[in-house]
C-alpha cells in the first residue's frame, strides 16, 4: 500500500493514524504533509519512531514551494511528480489519508 | 461485471463537513454495482455511527437511518477502530448499527486486502 | 497502466486540484493511460467555465479543459454534487428549469456509478482531497 499524507502532522492526526494503522509499505508526503519530513520537527520524531516499517518519500516540488527543501531529515527519498506516478504504479493500492 | 474489493475509509465527523454523507452515497452506489464493499471508521469517523442524531435544530438532513439500511444493500462489513472509540469515550453500545470492533493493526491488514481504498 | 483520479476539493482553496493536475500530466508523460478523472464533493467546482482568476494566476478550470482536449480525457462531474453546488449543463438546466449553464468544455455530468466503474476498470485509483 502507498499511503499518501497531505496534512501537517501538527495540524491533523492523519500521519499518526496512518503510522499506527497501516501495514508496512510506503508513505508519500505531499502538500502540507511534507512538513513532517523536516529536521528537528515533531514530525521527524514520529517518522523516526516508526522505525524502518515504512519507506518514506516526500514530494520535492511541495518542499521547495514551502522553503524547506534544505531541511529534509535523513532517510526520506525525494521524488518529483513523475516519481509520484511511479510509486502509485509500484503499489497495488494507494490510500490518501485525508 | 468484475467484482473488486472497495473500502471506504471514514475519518471525519458528520454534519461539520459533507464527507460522511457523500461517502455513504458512494457506498450505496458501489453496493448497487455489486462490489465487495466494506466501511472502516477511524478517528472522528466513529462519530458518524453515534446513535441518536437529532438534526432538526440545524436544519440539515440526518442520515443515521442510512447506516441502518446498509444491510438491505448487503453491506455488512463495518469495521470500527477500538482506539478511536476509546479516545472519544464511546463503546459499541453507543453506535447505531452492529459493527466489528478491531485494533488499528487489524484494520491496517484489512486495508491491505483491498483493490480500491476511497478515503473521505 | 490505467489510472483513475478522484478529486474531492474545488479550485484555489485547497491544493488538491493543483496536485491532481500535476499528477495527471505526469501519468500521461510516463505513457500511462487515464481511464477517468472524477470530480466529487466541492471538486465539482473545478468544472465551472465562469472562473476568472487574475491574469498572473493559473486558470485551473481552463487547464483541465485543455488537458482533456489534448489527451481525450474523460472528466466526469458527479451529478448530485453538481446540482447541490450549481454546476449546470444544458440537460440539467432544462430538467431543473435553470436559466443558465456553466459547465466548462471537456467535462460531463454523470452519476456516481462512473466513480465506481472507474475503480473497477482502472489498475490504480488515486484520490486528491482535503
Amino acid at each position: 500500500m502507498l499511503n499518501i499524507i497531505n496534512k501537517s502532522p501538527l495540524d491533523r492526526g492523519s500521519l499518526d493514524t496512518c503510522l499506527q494503522s497501516a501495514d508496512a509499505g510506503a508513505i508519500l508526503l505531499i502538500e502540507d504533509g511534507v512538513y513532517a519530513a523536516t529536521k528537528g520537527s515533531a514530525g521527524e520524531a514520529k517518522l523516526k519512531a516508526a522505525g524502518g516499517k515504512f519507506k518514506i518519500y516526500a514530494l520535492g516540488p511541495d518542499l521547495e514551494a514551502r522553503g524547506i527543501a534544505d531541511r529534509v531529515m535523513d532517510g526520506v527519498t525525494l521524488v518529483d511528480y513523475g516519481g509520484f506516478v511511479d510509486l502509485v504504479a509500484e503499489h497495488k493500492t494507494s490510500q490518501s489519508w485525508l | 461485471m468484475t467484482t473488486k474489493k472497495f473500502m471506504m475509509v471514514n475519518r471525519k465527523a458528520p454534519y461539520g463537513t459533507v464527507y460522511a454523507l457523500e461517502s455513504l452515497e458512494v457506498v450505496l452506489i458501489a453496493a448497487a454495482f455489486e462490489q465487495d464493499v466494506s466501511l472502516a471508521f477511524l478517528d472522528d469517523g466513529v462519530y458518524q455511527l453515534k446513535k441518536g442524531h437529532q438534526t432538526k435544530g440545524i436544519e440539515m438532513k440526518g442520515f443515521e437511518k442510512t447506516y441502518g439500511a446498509l444491510e438491505d444493500y448487503d453491506v455488512t462489513k463495518l469495521y470500527v477502530d477500538q482506539e478511536s472509540m476509546a479516545a472519544r469515550g464511546l463503546t459499541a453500545d453507543d453506535l447505531c448499527v452492529p459493527v466489528e470492533v478491531m485494533s488499528r493493526a487489524e484494520l491496517g491488514k484489512m486495508m491491505e486486502e483491498q483493490d480500491v481504498v476511497l478515503s473521505f | 497502466m490505467k489510472f483513475s483520479i478522484l478529486i474531492n476539493e474545488g479550485p484555489y482553496t485547497h491544493q488538491a486540484s493543483d496536485s491532481a493536475y500535476q499528477f495527471a500530466k505526469s501519468v500521461l508523460a510516463k505513457g500511462h493511460e487515464i481511464f477517468r478523472i472524477f470530480f466529487y464533493h466541492d471538486g465539482v467546482n473545478n468544472a465551472t467555465r465562469l472562473t476568472t482568476p487574475p491574469q498572473d494566476d493559473r486558470n485551473i478550470v481552463n487547464r483541465w479543459s485543455k488537458l482533456a482536449e489534448e489527451h481525450k480525457l474523460d472528466m466526469v462531474v458527479c451529478v448530485a454534487a453538481a446540482q447541490r453546488r450549481g454546476i449546470v449543463d444544458e440537460g440539467e438546466a432544462k430538467r431543473n428549469g435553470k436559466d443558465a449553464t456553466n459547465l466548462a468544455p471537456g467535462f460531463r455530468i454523470s452519476g456516481l456509478g462512473q466513480l465506481i466503474e472507474a475503480g473497477i476498470q482502472a489498475d490504480r485509483m488515486v484520490t486528491f482531497g482535503d
